[in-house]
C-alpha cells in the first residue's frame, strides 16, 4: 500500500521563523527518506529523468535510499548533478521532475527535491568525495563569474583536466546563491562548502575581478587562456517605469537582497552596511525574489509586508514551497494589482497607488494577459518598497567583447551547447536565457564545459596540449 | 589585500593614500573609480581614481572623513596595513579629445579625480584652464600638480583664507565670459556641480559631471546607484559616472544622497565612542 501523500518535512515554527534568518526546513531523518523513498514506484518509463533539467537519474538514487545506500545514492545524483545540496533547496521540483512522476498522477509526486537534499546533506556529514580531475591537459579556460552556471562548468572543465581560473566581480564567490537567496532558504555554509570543494579540486579563483573592466575577453585570450566560459548572469534590475520610482525607500529586489545577504545589513552596525526598512513594505512582483524580498522584509521587523502581483496567485512564478512559507509567515498578498505611481513625502516614499487588473487572453508567455480595469485606482500607505520584477543581463561583458553577438534583450546569443559567435568564447546561464532558475544555468554551464572540451581537442589537438 | 604604501594628510579629514592594485593600475583611465571594502565587516564604497601608475602597480585615492568608513581609513588605516578588496577600474572613462578650450572645475576633494583629467586633456592638446576652490585653505591641495596640467589655474576659497574670497562657480563665469571654452568638466560636491552646470548653461557650453551616487556592488548589479537623466533611469556605476550637467536632476541626486543620513550618523558616533573609550 503507498502511502498517498509525501512525507513531511519538519520545519521551524513561523513564529519563531520570522525572528531569525536560519533555515526553514530542517530536512529529512535517514527513516524519513527511506520512507518517502519507498513511495516511488521505480516505473521504467522514468518521465522524472526527462523532467530534471540535468537528467539526474532519479528512480536510481531514490532505490539507493530505500536501500540504506545513501553513499551510492550520492553518487549517483553526482554523475550529472555537482551541486545537490543547492538544487535540492531551490529547484522548482514541481514544475520540473515532481510535476510529471507517475505517482504524481494519483497521489502526491515522491517528494524527489526533499530526498536529493537529504542525501547531499548526508553527504557532508559523512565525508565529501570529490569528482575526480583529469589527467593535466594543458588547457587554460576562464570562467567568467562563479554563480551556479560558473560553478558548473568549472567543476565540469576540471574533470577533463584543464586548468581553470574563475573570475569573480565581487569579494565572495557564488554569484546569485551568495548575493540573491536569503541565508534561510539556501545557508551560506553550504555555497561556501561547495566553492571549497572546487578549490580543492585544482580551480583558480581571482575575487574583485571585473570582465569587462579589470580585464576583457581579448585580454584573457592574449594572457593565454585557450577558451573563455561566460556566466556572468543577471544585471541591471528592472524597475517599473512609472512616477516617483527614484524616492528614497524604493529599492530593487537585487539591491535590497545584496545588503542583507552579501553585506549582512540586518547586523548593522556591526557590519558598515545600512538597509532601510519601514513599518510597512510593499513588494512589487511574483516570483522567488520577490518572496525572498518579502521574507527578509519581514524578518528586519517590518509589521507588515504586502506583495503586490499583476495576475493570480496561480499564474505566480515562484515555487509553491515559498509562497506557502510566506503565507504561514504573515506575509499578504494582493492579487490582480499593479502600481500606478508612488506617493512622495518630502523625498521618501509615503504610498503605492495601484490600479486593479483583470485577466484577458493570454500572452505570448502563455498566461492570461493582465488588463487594467478603468477608475479602479486605490493608495496603500507604504515606508518602503521592493521592486522585484526582474533583471536585465549583465552589459559588461556584451559592451566590451567586440563581435560577441547579443539579442535586442542584450543577452548573448549562444546555442544549445554555448557556443557564441566568438570563436572559443561560450556562454549559459542568466547571461543568454535572462532569469530563470539555478539548475537551468547549472545545465547549461555542464553543456557548455562539454562543448569546451571537445573545441579545445578538434581545435589544438593534442599536440599543443602538452606543450 | 592591497596594502597601503603611502598615507598622508591633505588637510583636516582629508587623506590621501597610496594602495597596491595592479589590476586597477594597469587599466585605469581618467574619470573612472574603485570600490573599496576596508574589511571582513566593512561596506562597499565608491572612490574615484586620482592617479596611478602602472608600472609600480599602484593607484592614488583621496578620500574625505565624513562617514565610518572613511573614518576608520582616516584613523585606524597606516603605511604597511592592507586594504580587503579594491576592485575595479569602473565606470565609463571620460571622453578625452582634442575640444580647443576646456575649463575643469574641482569642488573641494574632486580637485582629485579633476586632476587625471585635465593632465589627459593638456596630453590631447587642450587649452586647459583649471579652476579649483574649497571651503578654506586648509582644504585646498594638489595646487602643484594642477599648476603643471593646466594652461592658467584659478583658486577660491569660502572663507577667503587663500586665493580668491568665493565659489567656484564666479571664476567659471569670467572666464565663459572673456572666451571661448569648447567643454566644461566639473566635479565635486553635487550642490557646487548643479550651480557649475547651470553657470555652463547660461553660455551654452557643454558640461561633463561626474555623479557621486550611492553604490553597493558598482559592477552593474543592484540599481541603487540610479539617477535621473533626461527623465530617464540611468545607472551611475555602468552608464557613468560622467553625464552631460544639463540633463542631471539635480534635486533627486541630493535627496538620494542623503538615504541613510540617520543610519551613517549613528554608525559614526558610535565608532567614534568606541576610539574615545580606546583612549
Amino acid at each position: 500500500m503507498i502511502r498517498p501523500t509525501q512525507v513531511p518535512m519538519r520545519e521551524q515554527d513561523p513564529k519563531v521563523r520570522i525572528r531569525n534568518f536560519e533555515e526553514v526546513p530542517f530536512g529529512y531523518t535517514p527513516e524519513e527518506a527511506v520512507s518517502e523513498a519507498e513511495r516511488c514506484l521505480q516505473c521504467k518509463r522514468a518521465p522524472c529523468i526527462q523532467g530534471c533539467p540535468v537528467n539526474i537519474n532519479i528512480p536510481k538514487f531514490i532505490r539507493e535510499i530505500r536501500e540504506g545506500d545513501f553513499r551510492a545514492a550520492i553518487r549517483t545524483i553526482k554523475e550529472t548533478n555537482n551541486l545537490p545540496a543547492i538544487c535540492g533547496r531551490v529547484c522548482p521540483q514541481e514544475t520540473q521532475c515532481q510535476a510529471v512522476c507517475t505517482l504524481g498522477k494519483k497521489y502526491e509526486p515522491v517528494a524527489i527535491g526533499r530526498l536529493e537534499r537529504f542525501v547531499a546533506d548526508w553527504e557532508y556529514e559523512h565525508g565529501v568525495e570529490l569528482p575526480e580531475v583529469g589527467k593535466p591537459t594543458g588547457f587554460r579556460v576562464a570562467v567568467v563569474g562563479s554563480g551556479p552556471a560558473g560553478l558548473t562548468c568549472a567543476a565540469d572543465l576540471r574533470r577533463f583536466g584543464h586548468a581553470v581560473t574563475i573570475f569573480e566581480a565581487l569579494h565572495e564567490p557564488g554569484g546569485v546563491l551568495m548575493y540573491g537567496i536569503p541565508e534561510f532558504r539556501l545557508p551560506k555554509r553550504i555555497v561556501r562548502a561547495e566553492i571549497e570543494n572546487l578549490l580543492k579540486m585544482g580551480v583558480e579563483l581571482k575575487l574583485n575581478v571585473v570582465v569587462g573592466r579589470t580585464v576583457t575577453i581579448d585580454e584573457l585570450f592574449a594572457r593565454g587562456y585557450h577558451a573563455v566560459f561566460v556566466g556572468s548572469g543577471a544585471g541591471l534590475p528592472k524597475f517599473l517605469g512609472i512616477p516617483g520610482e527614484n524616492l528614497i525607500g524604493i529599492y530593487s529586489a537585487n539591491e535590497f537582497l545584496t545588503r542583507v545577504n552579501l553585506m549582512r545589513a540586518y547586523l548593522f552596525p556591526e557590519y558598515d552596511t545600512p538597509v532601510k526598512v519601514g513599518k510597512v513594505v510593499a513588494v512589487v512582483g511574483g516570483g522567488n525574489v520577490a518572496m525572498d524580498a518579502a521574507r527578509t522584509a519581514l524578518r528586519l521587523g517590518a509589521e507588515r509586508v504586502i506583495v503586490l502581483y499583476r495576475r493570480t496567485e496561480a499564474e505566480m512564478p515562484a515555487r509553491r514551497e515559498e509562497i506557502h512559507h510566506a503565507k504561514e509567515e504573515g506575509v499578504e498578498f494582493e492579487f490582480l494589482v499593479n502600481p500606478v505611481r508612488f506617493l512622495d513625502s518630502g523625498g521618501k516614499v509615503s504610498g503605492v497607488e495601484c490600479i486593479r487588473m483583470e485577466l484577458g487572453e493570454p500572452d505570448e508567455s502563455g498566461r492570461r494577459r493582465p488588463i487594467p480595469i478603468p477608475n479602479s485606482n486605490f493608495v496603500i500607505p507604504v515606508d518602503t518598497v521592493i521592486v522585484a520584477i526582474g533583471n536585465d543581463p549583465h552589459p559588461l561583458v556584451p559592451r566590451t567583447t567586440p563581435g560577441l553577438a547579443t539579442t535586442k534583450h542584450g543577452t548573448i546569443v549562444a546555442d544549445e551547447e554555448g557556443r557564441t559567435s566568438r570563436e572559443g568564447v561560450f556562454a549559459g546561464g542568466d547571461i543568454v536565457t535572462g532569469a530563470a532558475t539555478v539548475i537551468s544555468a547549472m545545465g547549461a554551464g555542464k553543456r557548455a564545459a562539454f562543448a569546451i572540451h571537445r573545441y579545445l581537442l578538434s581545435r589544438y589537438g593534442e599536440k599543443v596540449a602538452k606543450c | 589585500m592591497h596594502r597601503i604604501l603611502k598615507k598622508k594628510f591633505l588637510g583636516p579629514n582629508l587623506v590621501e593614500l597610496e594602495v597596491e592594485a595592479p589590476l586597477v593600475a594597469a587599466k585605469a583611465q581618467p574619470g573612472q573609480f574603485v570600490i573599496v571594502r576596508l574589511h571582513e565587516k566593512g561596506e562597499r564604497i565608491p572612490l574615484t581614481l586620482a592617479d596611478w601608475d602602472p608600472e609600480k602597480g599602484t593607484i592614488v585615492l583621496v578620500a574625505q572623513m565624513v562617514g565610518k568608513t572613511t573614518y576608520q581609513l582616516g584613523m585606524e588605516y597606516r603605511e604597511g596595513d592592507a586594504i580587503r578588496d579594491v576592485v575595479g577600474p569602473l565606470g565609463n572613462p571620460s571622453e578625452i579629445k582634442h575640444y580647443g578650450t576646456v575649463a575643469c572645475v574641482g569642488g573641494g576633494v574632486g580637485i582629485a579625480p579633476i586632476f587625471p583629467i585635465a593632465r589627459a586633456l593638456k596630453e590631447a592638446g587642450n587649452t586647459v584652464i583649471g579652476i579649483v576652490g574649497a571651503r578654506t585653505k586648509d582644504l585646498l591641495f594638489w595646487l602643484d600638480r594642477m599648476e603643471k596640467v593646466c594652461h592658467e589655474l584659478h583658486v577660491t576659497t569660502d572663507d577667503g583664507s587663500f586665493g580668491r574670497k568665493g565659489v567656484v562657480t564666479e571664476p567659471l563665469k569670467e572666464v565663459l565670459q572673456s572666451r571661448k571654452v569648447d567643454h566644461i568638466w566639473a566635479i565635486g560636491p553635487a550642490i557646487m556641480m548643479k550651480f557649475a552646470t547651470l553657470t555652463a548653461q547660461e553660455f551654452g557650453v557643454p558640461i561633463t559631471v561626474s555623479l557621486n551616487s550611492i553604490m553597493v556592488d558598482g559592477t552593474g548589479m543592484c540599481g541603487g546607484c540610479r539617477v535621473e537623466v533626461q527623465n530617464e533611469s540611468r545607472f551611475a556605476c555602468v552608464d557613468g559616472p560622467e553625464f552631460d550637467g544639463t540633463k542631471v536632476n539635480w534635486d533627486l541626486l541630493l535627496a538620494r544622497l542623503n538615504t541613510y543620513k540617520e543610519e551613517e550618523k549613528c554608525a559614526l558616533e558610535k565608532y567614534l565612542a568606541v576610539k574615545e573609550a580606546q583612549r
